[in-house]
């Protein structure tokens, strides 16, 4: 490997060789030993680098699970059972794959959260934020696919549920539901897409946006809990004054975040692989039967939030379309945040109270909503929900108010620590 | 903002409770897995009383005997009924078809009932089997009810007869399941029975999940070295963070 600190191109050996024709040493200096980001990290900037992580366990462990897995209606619920049984460190590699798509989640949602609260989706940066919340709809799609492949109960209801959601919308519904199903129930036809889609069209997307992500986070350079532009105040070197290099500095700093992460991670893999039945469902260890309707169908925890806005919003003369909308909406509006919020100033540490008020409530109604959305309706609890849903799109809507309103304290120039 | 950060694993952490079957409070299974007598004894019930009708298709008879601390020839002698290369998964002989004309319903493969149902459930189910002439089989269960099964436990058990209550409550008044009452003795007695039930819980358990008896005394290990790699690490980006300030 090059030196870390090198500055001269290399011009002999095998480096100088590669260097001379694909640009080796220029993409390490560029995006690890002279990418120079802001020196007062904190907690939430773990998520990016532990995001990144999961992709890649997802990516390993689903290609040996690829290897014994069969995509068939006949088939899938065995081999998932075969490879929990008779493969060698199969169950390990099952484990790591489940708890890993829940792990996703919860990094993503930190990672998104850490955005929200330092302004990191404005100006320059309102392409890294657009990158990524295409990552996070990827990551639905993905998870959505890959949860029918087990062929469980759950597996199966849950995506006639969703598939059925597009049926929903008017005139063309029905023939869309079935042009994705492939048939006229969730059947083998579907599972087989559904497996295409999970294994190799997604992924791909996924890998491709992430780099997206990735430039364009280091065409701009990192934000930082004070919000404040390093590059604005450079010393002779053009180095930023409040800017490390990424490697060594970030990168070891990373490393810890990456084994406190695996702690949490492995307690979960080895001593609580269902989680309670929230990573892996109870009725997904029955196989599908198209002819039985389970009494109660959540969708995975990761989802319910979104299903509890679908389930708060009642149907208009029969259609359900309102509430499929809704949920739509619900998710499409976090694309415009970075025009929705008018306040300059980034870290919520320097912006008034208003912002502060508006995150908080929008905290604990994502959260609500998120259990609601895993328990059977009540008349008590629509109600809750239709008020939490109000509450959700009112963080958006009324943005380019309040945060218009707010009595910002006065940012500094350099990044405190 | 750590609030912010309990907030979300909150809603990320499970709350350890399972929802109970039928609205009816389940008892509590007090199995123990690693208690590889108790599995013993349920593998034999198992074979016994359940292998003629429901089929554990994904349970190979050689991993049970190797994890349950039987050789090949102890598991070939006492609980290979129905094949006879102990490499087989347990399955069964009687035609889909038949089943669903016995029983209504095809039994189910139980290999992974346990993950599916509950610990608690099956031991609730084994045990709340009560007379019902309406029944095709003449039993009910509580926690299934008009469950299609014969109670096959009963020469165990035998039979037991509900003893129902009269509650007012929210000013209406209704039947309640108050206790049993035997009507036919089995060759067990209560406390036997109990422990059968135990025994076989437990070994519904193990099969829906074999690598339940390994994985938590591995992943003591794993948690031990990434411990020590998290300090070693935090060591590491200490000594190289020391010259910024």
């Amino acid at each position: 490997m090059a030196g870390s600190h090198s500055n001269i191109e290399s011009s002999s050996g095998l480096m100088g060789w590669i260097d001379a024709r694909f640009p080796a040493s220029k993409m390490w200096r560029e995006h690890l030993a002279e990418y120079y980001a802001p020196k007062n990290f904190n907690f939430w900037y773990f998520f990016g680098s532990l995001a990144l992580l999961v992709l890649v366990i997802q990516i390993l462990t689903g290609i040996f699970l690829t290897m014994n897995y069969k995509p068939d209606a006949q088939l899938a619920f065995a081999s998932v059972e075969y490879i929990m049984r008779d493969v060698n460190w199969g169950w390990l590699i099952r484990y790591m794959h489940s708890t890993g798509a829940s792990a996703f989640f919860i990094v993503v949602y930190l990672h998104m959260f850490r955005g929200l609260m330092y302004g990191s989706y404005k100006k320059p940066r309102e392409l890294i934020w657009i990158f990524g919340m295409l990552i996070y709809l990827a990551l639905m799609a993905e998870a959505f696919f890959g949860y029918l492949l087990p062929w469980g109960q759950m597996s199966y209801w849950g995506a006639q549920v969703i598939v059925n959601l597009f049926a929903a919308i008017p005139f063309v519904g029905e023939d869309l539901a079935l042009w994705i199903r492939g048939d006229f129930v969730i059947a083998d036809a579907t599972l087989n897409r559904f497996f295409a889609f999970h294994v190799i069209a997604v992924p791909l997307v996924l890998l491709g946006l992430v780099v997206a992500h990735i430039l364009a986070l280091h065409e701009v350079g990192s934000n930082n809990p004070d919000g404040v532009e390093i590059k604005k105040l450079k010393d002779e070197k053009g180095i930023p004054l409040d800017g490390i290099a990424f490697h060594p500095y970030y990168s070891v700093k990373d490393i810890v975040g990456v084994a406190v992460f695996l702690i949490f991670f492995a307690a979960v893999i080895f001593f609580a692989p269902e989680m309670g039945g929230y990573f892996l469902e109870h009725a997904n260890f029955e196989p599908a039967n198209p002819l039985k309707t389970p009494e109660h169908i959540a969708p995975v925890w990761y989802f319910t939030p979104f299903y509890a806005i679908l389930r708060a919003v009642p149907s208009i003369a029969g259609s359900a379309f309102p509430g499929v909308a809704a949920m739509g909406a619900a998710v499409v509006i976090l694309f415009f945040l970075p025009w929705l919020d008018r306040n300059p100033v980034k870290s919520i540490r320097y912006r008034g109270w208003q912002f502060k008020v508006a995150l908080t409530i929008f905290v604990v109604v994502f959260v609500l909503l998120g259990w609601l959305g895993m328990q059977p309706s009540t008349p008590m609890k629509t109600l809750i929900a239709q008020i939490c849903t109000v509450l959700y799109f009112l963080f958006f809507l009324l943005m380019p108010i309040y945060t218009k309103m707010e009595q910002n304290k006065p940012v500094p120039e350099r990044v405190t620590s | 903002m750590r609030k912010f950060l309990l907030a979300m694993l909150a809603a990320a952490l499970p709350s350890l409770t399972m929802a109970a079957g039928g609205g009816v409070a389940l008892e509590q299974f007090r199995g123990d897995l690693h208690d590889q007598a108790s599995l013993q004894r349920g593998a034999k019930l198992f074979v016994n009383y359940c292998l003629s009708c429901h089929s554990a298709a994904y349970m190979r008879y050689n991993r049970m005997g190797a994890d349950l601390g039987l050789s090949d020839d102890q598991v070939r002698d006492n609980l290979l009924l129905a094949t006879d290369k102990v490499g087989d998964t347990m399955t069964i002989a009687m035609p889909v078809k038949e089943a669903k004309r016995w029983f209504g319903n095809p039994p189910p493969d139980l290999s992974v009932i346990a993950r599916a149902r509950g610990a608690d459930w099956l031991y609730t189910y084994f045990k709340t089997f009560y007379v019902d002439s309406k029944r095709p089989f003449g039993v009910n269960n509580v926690v299934f009810p008009e469950v299609g099964m014969p109670h096959v436990l009963w020469e165990l058990e035998g039979l037991k007869q509900p003893i129902y209550r009269t509650v007012t409550e929210h000013g209406e008044s209704k039947q309640v399941l108050s206790g049993y009452r035997m009507v036919s003795k089995g060759s067990m007695s209560a406390d036997e029975y109990d422990q059968a039930a135990t025994d076989l819980t437990n070994f519904l358990v193990y099969m829906a999940e074999p690598i339940a008896l390994k994985r938590q005394s591995m992943g003591i290990w794993v948690l031990l070295f990434l411990t020590i790699f998290a300090v070693i690490a935090y060591l590491l980006k200490k000594e190289y963070w020391r010259d910024i300030h």
